[in-house]
């Protein structure tokens, strides 16, 4: 069966404003939205259009987590996923540990395609899509802006620094999303009835073979140094004085 | 244990870009490193001659294959794995490029990336922003362990010229996979200075309302031969291509003054323009978040203060 992949991941909700914990352990996290990643929301999205443009039969949805991800899972599934997998995994799960286990699901699955988010909004780390595409040795094609299939290859257009770049990758591969791919679509409530009849399996990662392993200690959270207060100018003179005295001028 | 960084350079086939370096200014943050700078290219020799001005660069090997002609990670990581061996740290810059590749290097490697790294405080400590830089976290990775990093470009300063590492043709022997192919890249010619490099960015929002009103923009940054950067929602309604977007997905820039038209400073926005010497605002609304980080601010009608602006610049 031609199948997408799409890995999500639980974050806090890019609303909320993110306050360190006074003892410098973690930012706080207690009775805070939790969301699905907003680059992951996209991959989804994609994926559902593929499947809705015949491109795929089947989207299955993917996270590597606490037994608290299961909502955002459900959340997918009431968007259009037709199946989730959830691997269960407790504390920091690194970028190499999710990939080391959507392998294992990868090799199970046999998916034409894995899409992710680029980079998740809590860590921002931007690793986990490079480094499964390097894992399973397939092509990657990273901050993806427009994907188009035909004959077992994706051309991939990208947003790197210079501009876009388009890239030809044979199929299976690994897309990344970057935000100007697609407009997730909001989730109706008939749908939300729809999903908690939809398949989710639970997994761990023990029972996939995969190691949880963390290799960066998180030594401590600080909050980031605050700028000083500015003045106000009354008008465009007057700013253009200001920057004078600055040496800007 | 001695400290050996490979940085792995970045460069468009004729230069070398200046994120290269800023990974040389933060590698030699660790006490005692050894710099060394891969050149993975079609024709590497005027890089290398480049990188191997770069002060504090002890040798510059160069990878020449025409597969290189284009940075593909998939192509250029084996590569580099062939070559990480004796060294400690593989470090690439955190641009489009070093987020591509590295992740690629670290997984074939077996071992973690630190990401975005603003500060190197040992060989095995680092600083890190997270949650669009709400949040600094320190990371420490055991001695002994191989360690990749992307260097967050905008914490560091160029390294100087003035240098002369010894250049040494690098063999590699490796499998490079055919799977992956360059197509094109349509970026935008501009006489203007590069965003990411430039010391004046004159940057713009949603309230321009169009590409075209967008132009004064234009204008006004080549009375100051400012860059101009764009917000995402600028970006994202089409007034200005994707290649401006200044924010926790577009770039991370660091120059002397930044000037924010119409922009009302989203947390996104901002974790972009941290690191500005001198932040301006102009905007109608004088409540928007954009004036609690601004060092100037100016509450008004952009589609008349501009202008002016323009008029004063050029009398000056």
């Amino acid at each position: 069966m031609k199948r997408i992949l799409v890995g999500i991941k639980r974050v806090v909700d890019y609303n909320v404003r993110i306050r360190v914990k006074p003892d410098g352990s973690g930012v706080i996290t207690d009775g805070v939205k939790m969301s699905i990643n907003p680059f992951d929301e996209i991959a989804l999205e994609e994926a559902l259009r593929i499947k809705e443009r015949g491109g795929a039969e089947e989207v299955v949805v993917v996270t590597v987590g606490p037994a608290d991800c299961q909502p955002q899972l459900r959340t997918a599934l009431a968007m259009g996923a037709d199946r989730a997998l959830h691997v269960q995994a407790d504390g920091v799960v690194e970028p190499l540990v999710a990939a080391r286990a959507i392998l294992k699901l990868v090799e199970r699955e046999e998916p034409l395609m894995v899409i992710l988010g680029k980079q998740a909004i809590d860590d921002d780390n931007s690793q986990t899509g490079q480094m499964l595409a390097a894992l399973w040795n397939r092509p990657q094609a990273t901050f993806a802006s427009k994907v188009e299939l035909a004959d077992g290859k994706a051309r991939v257009t990208r947003e790197v620094d210079a501009g876009l770049e388009t890239l030809e990758v044979d199929l299976p591969a690994v897309i990344t999303t970057d935000l100007r791919l697609n407009e997730p679509r909001y989730v109706k409530l008939p749908d939300i009835m729809k999903a908690k009849k939809k398949p989710l399996e639970t997994l761990t990662l023990s029972a996939i073979g995969v190691e949880q392993k963390q290799r960066l200690k998180l030594v401590k959270f600080e909050p980031p140094p605050q700028r000083q207060k500015g003045i106000r100018v009354k008008d465009a003179a007057e700013l253009v004085e200001a920057l004078k005295k600055k040496g800007l001028l | 244990m001695s400290t050996k960084v490979l940085i792995v350079a970045e460069h468009d086939g004729a230069k070398l870009n200046p994120s290269t370096a800023k990974c040389v200014t933060c590698a030699r943050g660790i006490t005692g490193a050894e710099i060394t700078v891969v050149v993975c290219a079609a024709d590497a020799s005027a890089l290398a001659s480049q990188a191997a001005q770069l002060a504090g660069v002890t040798k510059v090997l160069t990878v020449e294959n025409p597969a290189n002609a284009h940075a593909l990670a998939a192509v250029l990581a084996p590569q580099i794995v062939a070559l990480a061996g004796p060294f400690t740290h593989v470090f690439g810059p955190s641009t489009t490029f070093g987020k591509d590749l590295m992740p690629r290097i670290a997984a074939l490697l077996d071992t973690a990336q630190v990401s975005d790294i603003m500060a190197a405080e040992s060989p095995t400590r680092f600083r890190r922003p997270i949650y669009a830089g709400n949040a600094i976290l320190t990371v420490e990775i055991d001695a002994g362990t191989k360690i990749v990093g992307t260097v967050r470009t905008a914490s560091f300063e160029s390294a100087a010229n003035g240098g002369s590492a010894a250049i040494e043709k690098a063999s590699v022997t490796a499998d490079l996979p055919t799977h992956t192919r360059f197509v094109s890249v349509s970026a935008a010619k501009s006489d203007r200075p590069d965003l990411q490099t430039a010391s004046r960015v004159i940057s713009g929002g949603r309230a321009l309302g169009s590409a075209d009103a967008f132009k004064i923009l234009y204008s006004l940054a080549d009375k100051l031969g400012a860059a101009v950067g764009a917000s995402r929602a600028a970006v994202d309604a089409g007034y200005a291509p994707n290649e401006l977007q200044v924010g926790q997905t577009g770039k991370i820039i660091a120059p002397e003054l930044y000037v924010a038209i119409g922009i009302s400073g989203a947390i996104q926005h901002l974790t972009g323009i941290k690191d500005a010497r001198t932040i301006v605002a102009i905007n109608k609304d004088g409540e928007a978040p954009i004036f609690e980080v601004a060092d100037l601010g100016l509450v008004g009608d952009l589609f008349q203060i501009v202008p002016e602006l323009e008029k004063l610049i050029a009398a000056r």
